[in-house]
C-alpha cells in the first residue's frame, strides 16, 4: 500500500453505490461487501432498486442503489445517512440528497454530466458546480473516459467498455478504505472462468480505478475500519428472506416433519418462495399456487396431512388469507404464515417497508380467532424467528404469523452459522397409531393442544373442518355451552404459549426515566439511538418485543417504573394501541413515521431527547 | 399393530365406510344416493381405510366427509380443490376424493377448479350439480338455466350457465364423466373409473334438490324420458340410445347430430364410436355440451386421457435433485457457498 494520504481509523461507515439501473450497482455493492467480510468487519447491506423493471434511463425513477454499513463495533442497521456516496450520474445525486450529511464524500462520474442527463435528473445546472453540493466533499473523476482509456487495447466496442465503469468506481472506493483487491480478483476468476480476456479486462479497470485514486491523490485522508470483535465461528452473509427460508428448512429437519410451502408471488415476500423452490434436494415441496387463497389452503391441506406447512405473503395477500387463517385456528393445525410487510393500504408502496399489518395479524379474521404473532428484528434474525414460528406452530398446534418487512427481507447481514445440533428440539404432539381412546379434540392439560393425527396412520380416522366441534370427540356441535367452552379453550391455548417463550428483556436500567418500546424490524435503529443516548449518560432503556401475541408474561414489570414510555413504530401507533388495551394504567406515547422508510437514528435521538427534557 | 392387521385382512364392506354420524340431508335428496355409491365402491378400491381422505368445500354436498369413516377435511367455501391439492402433494400415496357443489366449484371456487384441472393433480373430484344454492336456501348458481326464478332472481336469471363438463375439458381436465343421482350403480362404476385414472378426474353428478330445484333434471332422468334423453358413453361402442335402441349420435361435418337408425339409409355403422382416450378435446367437448331438447345428455366416462400428473412430476424432480445434489442436510447448506471464519 502506497497511500500518500493519512489513514484515519473509523468506527463505522455507511457507503451507498448509486447509478442508473443498468450501471451494475448491485454487483458493485456486493463485491464491496465481500471484501468487507474478508476485512473482518461486521456489516449489513440494503439494495434499493426501483419497482419498475426497466424504468426510463437516466431519470431519478431509474436510480438503483446498494448500501453497505460496516463497522468495527456491532452493526445493527443497514445505515441511514451516508458517509460516502458513489454517484454514476446526476440522477443518482438527486435521488440521494435525503441521505447525505454535511461532509459526505460524493464520488461522481464527471463524464456523466451532459445537458440531457441534467434535464432527465431535473437539474437546470450542473449540481457539482452551481453550489447545490456545497456542504459535501465532491470528488469528481472522469470515470467513463478513464475506463475506456484503460481498455483501449482490448479491442472492445464502446458499449462493452462502459459496462466496466462500475469496476473503476469500485477501485476508487477500495483505495479509499485501504482494501486488498484479492477478493474481487477471486470473484472475477470464478465468475468468468475460462474467459481469460474478460477476467483481465475487469482486473485492468479495477486496478486503474485504484491507482487513479492513489496517483491523483483524490482524497486527503483514506480510512480504515478495524476488524470487528465478532464471536468466533463461521460466518456468511444472508438476506432476511433467505434467512427465513433457511430457518423454516431447519425447523423441518429438526422436527422430522417435511416442509410444504404453498405461496403466490408478491413483493417483497416472493424471494422466500423462490429460495425454497431451490431445495427439492432437501425434500422441500414448494408449491406456487394460483392465488393467495390457494397458497394458504394447500398449506392447510398439507398441515392436516402431517407437513410442517407454511405460506408466505405480504399485506394484501394476508388480507386474502383471512378466512383460511380462521380455518387453521378452528381445525387447530400447525401453520406458519410469514407476512413480509410493505406500505399499505391496498397496493400501497410495494417496494417500501412499513409495520402496518400488526392489527391485521392480531385481529384480521371473523370470529374470536386468536393465534400467535411474533416478529423478526433483523435480517439474519429472520432465521431464528422463522424457526421459532415453526416450533410454536407444531408444538402448540396453532397457526403462527411471523411479521417481517421489506427492509429486513431484502437487506442482508452477517450471519453466524449455527450448528443444527445446537438448535432447540421441536417435538409435535403426534397421535399414536391405533390409540383406542383417540379423539380429535382431546387436549393435554398443560398446553391444551390437540394431537396431530396424520392421514395414513391406522386407527385414527377422523374428520375436521370449519364448523364448530364438540370438545373432545370433535363431532359437529351447535350446542351453546360447547361453543363457549371451545372459544375459551382456543383463547387460553394461545395465552399459555406465554409459558413457553422467554421473558421480555429490558436493555438498560429497569427504572430509567424513559422506556423506549419497539418491535420488529426497527430494532437496529432504535437500539443504536438508545445506545447513543446511554453513552451520553441519559436515563433511557429499551424494550424490543419479538413476541406480540401472547406478550411475554413479565410485560407489565417491564412497563413499570418509568417516567415516560414511548412506542416507536412505522405505522400510526398499532402496537401502542395494543399495549394500552392490555395495560390501560400505563401511558404510552407514540413516535410514528409512515414514509415507506425506516427511522433514522438522528430523528429517534431528537425525539428521545425531547421526551427526556 | 395387531388390531391393524386384523382390520386389513378382513374384507371391507360399505358399512366400514359409514361414520357414526346421523346423515342430515333432506329426505329424498339426491345426495343420499351419491353417498351410497361412494360407500359401495370404497371397499373395492383395494386401499386401506386410513389411506383415503375426503375433502370438501361448503354447501349441502360438502357435509359428505362427516358421513364417511375415513380421514376427512371439511374446508371453506370454494377452496376444497386447493386443500385437496395440499393433501395429495403432502402424501401422494393417499387416495384423495373431493366433494363439491355447482356453487362451491364453479362460482367461488372456479379459479381453484380450473387450475386443479390444468395441473392434472391426481384427485377424484365429484361435483354435485343441482343447479341451485341449497344450503343458503335457493339462490341461482352459475349452473342455473337462463330465466330460472329463484330467491335472488325473482324475474328469472338473465345470464347463461356454465356447463361443468365444458369448463373442465376446456381447462385441460384429463378425465370427465357424468352420472345421475338416481342410478347409484352406474355412479359406482364411474367412480371406479375415476379412481383408476391417474390425474384429475372430474365427475359431474346431476343431483336433485327436493326443496329448491326439484325436478330440474326431470327432462333427463324422468322414467318416461330417460332412455331417449341419456346416451351412455362406452369406450369403443357406438353412441346408440333410445327406448328401442334405434337412435344414435352421428358426426356430420364438424357437428354432432341425432339420427334414427333405419331411416334415410342410416345404419349402425354411421354412428359415432366413443373414444374416451383421444387427446383432442373437440368431440369430448361436443359430447359434454349436448343437452335436451335437441340432444340426449352424455352419461358415463366422456374423457379419460393419459398425461403426466402434477404430483408425480413434482416427486420426480425431487428424486432427481436428491440424487444429483451434494447438499444432503441443513448443516451442508448452511456451510455451503461463500463463508468466512473468525478465530
Amino acid at each position: 500500500m502506497t497511500a500518500k494520504s493519512k489513514v484515519v481509523a473509523l468506527e463505522h461507515v455507511v457507503i451507498r453505490f448509486s447509478g442508473d439501473s443498468g450501471d451494475g450497482m448491485q454487483l458493485t455493492g456486493n463485491l464491496f461487501s465481500d471484501s468487507t467480510a474478508f476485512a473482518g468487519n461486521d456489516f449489513a447491506t440494503f439494495p434499493d432498486y426501483p419497482a419498475e423493471i426497466r424504468p426510463p434511463q437516466g431519470t431519478v425513477a431509474g436510480v438503483s442503489g446498494f448500501q453497505v454499513h460496516f463497522g468495527h463495533k456491532p452493526v445493527h442497521t443497514t445505515g441511514d445517512l451516508c458517509d460516502v456516496l458513489v454517484a454514476m450520474n446526476p440522477a443518482s445525486i438527486k435521488a440521494n440528497m435525503r441521505w447525505l450529511r454535511p461532509g459526505t464524500i460524493i464520488i461522481f462520474d464527471s463524464d456523466s454530466v451532459t445537458d440531457k442527463a441534467l434535464e432527465k435528473a431535473g437539474y437546470a445546472d450542473d449540481p457539482t458546480v452551481d453550489g447545490t453540493l456545497a456542504d459535501y466533499q465532491v470528488v469528481k473523476a472522469p470515470i467513463s473516459e478513464l475506463t475506456k482509456e484503460a481498455l483501449k487495447d482490448f479491442g472492445m466496442d464502446n458499449k462493452s467498455m462502459l459496462k466496466s465503469k462500475n469496476m473503476f468506481a469500485l477501485g476508487i472506493v477500495m483505495y479509499l478504505f485501504n482494501r486488498e483487491l484479492d477478493t474481487v480478483y477471486k470473484y472475477f476468476e470464478t465468475k468468468f472462468k475460462g474467459k481469460d480476456q474478460v477476467i483481465k479486462a475487469n482486473r485492468t479497470v479495477l486496478d486503474a480505478g485504484y491507482h487513479y485514486a492513489d496517483t491523483w491523490e483524490l482524497f486527503t485522508n483514506t480510512y480504515r475500519v478495524e476488524a470487528a470483535d465478532l464471536e468466533k465461528g463461521k460466518y456468511r452473509n444472508i438476506t432476511g428472506n433467505t434467512a427465513a427460508a433457511w430457518g423454516l428448512m431447519a425447523a423441518s429437519e429438526k422436527s422430522g416433519r417435511p416442509l410444504f410451502l404453498g405461496s403466490y408471488p408478491i413483493t417483497p415476500a416472493t424471494d422466500i418462495l423462490a429460495e425454497l423452490t431451490k431445495y427439492k434436494n432437501l425434500n422441500v415441496k414448494a408449491y406456487q399456487a394460483e392465488d393467495e387463497i390457494a397458497g394458504i389452503m394447500s398449506s392447510i391441506g398439507a398441515a392436516y396431512t402431517g407437513c410442517m406447512a407454511v405460506t408466505t405473503t405480504s399485506g394484501p395477500g394476508l388480507s386474502l388469507k383471512s378466512e383460511a387463517m380462521g380455518l387453521a385456528v378452528m381445525t387447530e393445525l400447525p401453520l406458519v404464515i410469514i407476512d413480509v410487510q410493505r406500505g399499505g393500504p391496498s397496493t400501497g408502496l410495494p417496494t417500501k417497508m412499513e409495520q402496518s399489518d400488526l392489527m391485521q395479524a392480531l385481529y384480521g379474521r371473523n370470529g374470536d380467532a386468536p393465534l400467535v404473532v411474533i416478529a423478526a428484528r433483523s435480517s439474519a434474525g429472520c432465521f431464528y424467528t422463522a424457526y421459532e414460528a415453526a416450533r410454536i406452530a407444531m408444538e402448540h398446534m396453532t397457526p403462527v404469523i411471523m411479521l417481517s418487512d421489506g427492509s429486513l427481507g431484502n437487506g442482508s447481514e452477517v450471519f453466524r452459522i449455527p450448528k443444527m445440533a445446537d438448535l432447540p428440539s421441536i417435538t409435535p404432539p403426534l397421535a399414536k397409531a391405533n390409540d383406542p381412546d383417540y379423539m380429535p379434540y382431546r387436549r393435554d392439560e398443560k398446553w391444551l393442544r390437540r394431537e396431530w393425527a396424520i392421514p395414513g396412520t391406522p386407527g385414527l380416522r377422523h374428520r375436521v373442518g370449519g364448523l364448530e366441534k364438540e370438545n373432545g370427540k370433535g363431532n359437529l356441535s351447535t350446542n351453546p355451552e360447547n361453543h363457549q367452552i371451545m372459544t375459551e379453550l382456543r383463547e387460553e391455548k394461545i395465552n399459555r404459549v406465554a409459558n413457553d417463550i422467554p421473558l421480555q428483556e429490558i436493555y438498560g436500567d429497569k427504572n430509567a426515566d424513559l422506556l423506549v418500546v419497539s418491535w420488529g424490524g426497527t430494532y437496529g435503529t432504535v437500539r443504536t439511538a438508545v445506545e447513543g443516548l446511554m453513552e451520553e449518560g441519559k436515563s433511557i432503556a429499551h424494550a424490543h418485543f419479538d413476541y406480540i401475541m401472547p406478550l411475554p408474561r413479565n410485560t407489565e414489570e417491564v412497563l413499570k417504573g418509568h417516567k415516560k414510555i414511548v412506542v416507536c413504530e412505522i405505522n400510526r401507533g398499532q402496537f401502542a394501541k395494543y399495549l394500552r388495551m392490555n395495560f390501560p394504567e400505563y401511558k404510552c406515547e407514540q413516535f410514528n413515521k409512515v414514509m415507506g422508510l425506516p427511522f433514522t437514528i438522528g430523528e429517534l435521538e431528537a425525539k428521545f431527547n425531547d421526551l427526556l427534557k | 399393530m395387531e388390531n391393524q392387521n386384523i382390520e386389513q385382512e378382513v374384507m371391507l364392506t360399505k358399512e366400514d365406510f359409514a361414520s357414526d354420524q346421523v346423515v342430515k340431508w333432506c329426505p329424498g335428496c339426491g345426495d343420499h344416493a351419491i353417498l351410497k355409491a361412494v360407500q359401495d365402491i370404497f371397499p373395492k378400491l383395494g386401499k386401506k381405510k386410513e389411506d383415503i381422505v375426503v375433502v370438501s368445500g361448503i354447501g349441502c354436498s360438502s357435509r359428505f366427509p362427516y358421513y364417511m369413516n375415513t380421514y376427512g377435511f371439511h374446508s371453506i367455501h370454494g377452496r376444497a380443490a386447493a386443500a385437496a391439492t395440499g393433501v395429495k402433494l403432502a402424501n401422494p400415496n393417499l387416495s384423495v376424493w373431493m366433494i363439491t357443489g355447482d356453487g362451491d366449484c364453479t362460482a367461488i371456487g372456479g379459479n381453484h377448479f380450473i387450475h386443479a384441472c390444468r395441473r392434472n393433480i391426481d384427485i377424484n373430484l365429484i361435483l354435485f350439480n343441482n343447479r341451485i344454492y341449497g344450503m343458503t336456501k335457493g339462490q341461482f348458481s352459475p349452473c342455473t338455466f337462463r330465466g330460472t326464478k329463484t330467491k335472488t332472481s325473482p324475474q328469472g336469471t338473465y345470464e347463461d350457465p356454465f356447463n361443468p363438463g365444458e369448463l373442465a375439458i376446456g381447462a385441460k381436465a384429463t378425465f370427465f364423466a357424468r352420472g345421475v343421482d338416481i342410478n347409484p350403480k352406474e355412479l359406482s362404476e364411474i367412480f371406479w373409473e375415476s379412481y383408476k385414472h391417474d390425474g384429475i378426474a372430474v365427475t359431474e353428478v346431476l343431483q336433485n334438490c327436493m326443496i329448491f330445484s326439484n325436478g330440474v333434471h326431470e327432462n333427463i332422468t324422468g322414467k318416461d324420458v330417460r332412455d331417449d334423453m341419456q346416451v351412455k358413453c362406452v369406450h369403443g361402442q357406438p353412441l346408440i340410445f333410445g327406448k328401442n335402441r334405434d337412435k344414435g349420435i352421428r358426426l356430420n361435418g364438424n357437428q354432432l347430430e341425432v339420427v334414427k337408425i333405419g331411416e334415410n339409409g342410416i345404419t349402425e355403422k354411421d354412428i359415432l364410436v366413443h373414444d374416451k382416450t383421444t387427446e383432442d378435446t373437440g368431440i369430448h367437448m361436443m359430447l359434454a355440451h349436448m343437452m335436451p331438447p335437441h340432444f340426449p345428455v352424455a352419461i358415463g366416462v366422456i374423457r379419460d386421457v393419459k398425461a403426466p400428473t402434477f404430483n408425480d412430476s413434482l416427486d420426480q424432480v425431487i428424486e432427481n435433485e436428491k440424487a444429483n445434489s451434494k447438499i444432503h442436510c441443513m448443516d451442508d447448506l448452511l456451510n455451503s457457498g461463500s463463508t468466512w471464519t473468525i478465530d
